[in-house]
């Protein structure tokens, strides 16, 4: 969570690019998802360890409350949700792809949107789930489905796996319904999200994508 | 996350997805331009694809970024970033169409 002096309200799906200078000068940058909704110059950032990382693991645990860093944003003008689209959405997030997404989820709750959400979620297992009791207390209008990767809760209808068409057809959207989809997580499962939703008919202008990287958990 | 990391191909794999969407490039170019770009949409000066800057493929290769066509893989916008200096070079962009005014 970040107070920012002068915050311009963002729009959802944007990024802020947060650098870390070192007392000899080196700086080294990474992008990271604003997860809130526009509240003030509050900006809430959700951040996964990268074990072997150089700046996920600073963030996470050297980092304290009341610490100084630099960012620059909001940034981005494509992979945003506008609170007035009123077309169905469907949102695909990996890992911690899960957060940008998660800023528009929240955004159509604060205007209180009408546009019909849904969500499918990937995670390994169903501790790497992110916002987990926002997600269970959900919103109407907002259906929320997870796939788990490699392990899954015992009562858990779907068998474990990477996503699938079949996946994006039981909880997505059809095709002619003209929805908007964004996709976001790292790079390879964005990359199988969206092939499976062009080969299911869907505008390639109609799939926003952010790719995390490789890593991005 | 997902299983591409332990596959057998882990350091193929791992080398076809060492790339970010155009929207990285949104940082950046902020530097430079005072409107948005990534919603920008340009043509490749390759195959004549067009798309938004956000949909090229961005590749991280100090001492700058490159972005290459999505569909043709030709480098479209390569952006150096000195002390005092930005370097940028478009050569692979036949033309791009900027929206003005709105936020973002
Ligand atoms: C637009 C955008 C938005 C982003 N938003 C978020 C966000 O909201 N939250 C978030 O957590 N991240 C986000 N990321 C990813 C983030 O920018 C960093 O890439 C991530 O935090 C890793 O940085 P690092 O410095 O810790 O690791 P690096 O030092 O960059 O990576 C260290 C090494 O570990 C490897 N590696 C990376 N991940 C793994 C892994 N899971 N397992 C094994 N090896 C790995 C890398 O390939 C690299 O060789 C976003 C990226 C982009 C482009
Ligand atoms: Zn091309």
């Amino acid at each position: 969570m970040f107070d920012v002096p002068g915050w311009p309200a963002h729009l959802a799906g944007q990024h802020v690019d947060v650098r870390l200078t070192a007392e000899d000068g080196y700086s080294t940058q990474r992008s990271y998802s604003v997860a809130s909704a526009p509240d003030g110059d509050r900006v809430e950032l959700t951040i996964q360890r990268v074990a072997d990382g150089e700046v996920s693991p600073y963030l996470m645990d050297v980092m304290e409350p009341g610490d100084r860093v630099e960012l620059r944003g909001p940034i981005g003008g494509w992979f945003v949700w506008r609170p007035e689209q009123a077309e169905p959405v469907l949102l695909v997030g990996g890992g911690s792809g899960i957060v940008p997404l998660m800023s528009m989820v929240r955004t159509r709750g604060a205007v209180g949107g009408h546009a019909p959400f849904r969500l499918l979620y990937s995670v390994r297992e169903p501790d790497d789930r992110l916002y987990a009791p926002e997600l269970l207390r959900g919103e109407p209008g907002l259906d929320t489905e997870y796939l788990y990767t490699r392990a899954a809760p015992p009562e858990h209808p779907r068998p474990v796996g990477r996503l699938t068409a079949e996946d994006l057809v039981r909880g997505g959207w059809p095709a002619d319904r003209r929805p908007m989809c964004y996709v976001c997580g790292p790079t390879g499962f964005v990359e199988n999200a969206a092939t499976l939703l062009t080969a299911l008919g869907h505008d390639p202008d109609r799939i926003r994508t952010e790719r995390f990287g490789p890593s991005g958990g | 996350m997902d299983t591409d990391r332990t596959s057998a191909q882990g350091t193929y794999e791992e080398y076809e997805t060492a790339y970010e969407d155009g929207n990285t490039l949104g940082g950046p170019l902020s530097e430079i331009f005072a409107v948005d770009l990534t919603a920008a949409v340009g043509r490749c000066a390759g195959c004549g694809a067009t798309g938004p800057l956000a949909r090229l493929r961005v590749y991280d290769r100090a001492p700058g970024l490159v972005a290459r066509c999505p569909d043709c893989s030709r480098v479209v916008l390569r952006l150096v970033r000195g002390p005092d200096t930005a370097w940028l070079d478009l050569q692979g962009a036949a033309s791009l169409a900027i929206p003005l005014g709105g936020r973002g």
